[in-house]
């Protein structure tokens, strides 16, 4: 077997290391200003700039650019407004901040050379613990006791609640490790992916003979991919937003479902 | 010649831990077939349930990526 001399560089792992750009290092704690952190910034400054664009000149009758941030307005309420009810409204800039920070991030991460954010379970996670304390905090607030009804659904024969119970609970637990395993797990093997298969070119090419027949079907398989990706990139931020809102619905109304 | 062995293992139980991901094909599979099975037969109540229909298939999906990060975890050796 042939090893090309830029192994390194076709290393699918490769792509995710955090690099220091600024060392900070006060009192011994690393708060070092890194890659990730850049392209965080990034994203933010991107998404801020174009809603602030937006919203500055807004017109009765809206301009191309007011007509997109309004459908994105319009997409992430009525989302909120389906799964929560009219009284999940009043989570509307959390969720909506959420969609569009994960959103850019991902769309970011797409661009070659850009570092993916979102590819990181210490970001997910972060995001995913921020959500449930949310509902948590919420839900006690409101409810008080009653909240804990969100590990007794109404309606079911009593024996079954024996059972019922721990389930309910061992799911709820679950949520915040599913919830940010889903966007890192997503984001991590598709960046993998894409890595290997324009890798996999790079190998056929320098293979030389007959391989170099079988290199365009590794790249146009990297091109669909690729197209896969940004499907997914969108789909997973709406499903993150989704999937907050289901929670918060929970902590609203505790024990419909 | 040891390592050897625990390297194979290795990329052997990376390699298994992936069949989990087989139980969420199925899944995910499942709950496409239905919808589409349901939207042809009622496509008026179709455009509704997309909502729904993203949700089910990221749950499934997220058990099939639970055996994804298994396999990442046991062949970069973490545990």
């Amino acid at each position: 077997m042939k090893v090309l001399p830029q192994a390194a560089a076709l290393d699918p792992i490769h792509q995710f290391e955090i690099k220091k750009i600024f060392p900070f290092e006060p009192f011994g704690i690393d708060l070092a200003f890194t890659n990730s952190a850049l392209f965080m910034l990034l994203g933010v400054v991107l998404v801020i700039g174009f809603f602030g664009f937006a919203a500055s000149r807004a017109q009765t009758v809206p301009s191309r650019v007011q007509s997109i941030a309004e459908l994105g307005y319009g997409f992430i309420a009525d989302m909120i407004r389906g799964v929560a009810g009219e009284e999940g409204l009043k989570f509307f800039p959390f969720v909506f901040t959420l969609f569009f920070f994960i959103f850019i991030a991902n769309l970011i991460g797409m661009v070659p050379y850009a570092f993916t954010t979102t590819s990181h379970i210490i970001f997910t996670a972060t995001l995913a613990v921020m959500v449930i304390l949310l509902v948590l905090v919420y839900g006690l607030m409101k409810h008080g006791f009653n909240f804990f009804k969100l590990f007794a659904p109404a309606g079911a024969p009593l024996p079954v609640y024996i059972l019922l119970v721990p389930i309910e609970i061992i799911s709820f637990a679950a949520r915040p490790l599913t919830l940010s395993l889903r966007l890192f797990a997503n984001m991590l093997a598709g960046h993998i992916t894409l890595k290997l298969f324009a890798g996999f070119t790079l190998m056929l090419v320098s293979a030389g003979g007959v391989y170099i027949g079988l290199a365009p079907f590794a790249f146009f398989m990297g091109v669909a991919l690729n197209a896969l990706e940004f499907l997914v990139a969108g789909l997973q931020a709406f499903v993150f937003a989704i999937l907050t809102c289901v929670y918060l619905n929970d902590a609203l109304h505790p024990g419909h479902h | 010649m040891e390592g050897d062995i625990a390297q194979g293992m290795k990329y052997l139980g990376a390699g298994l831990a992936t069949l989990g991901m087989v139980g969420a094909a199925i899944g995910v599979g499942n709950i496409f077939a239905s919808f589409l099975d349901g939207a042809m037969r009622n496509p008026s109540a179709a455009p509704q349930q997309t909502g729904n229909l993203f949700v089910g298939a990221a749950l499934a999906e997220a058990l099939g990526l639970f055996a994804f990060v298994l396999a990442i975890l046991i062949l970069l050796g973490i545990f």
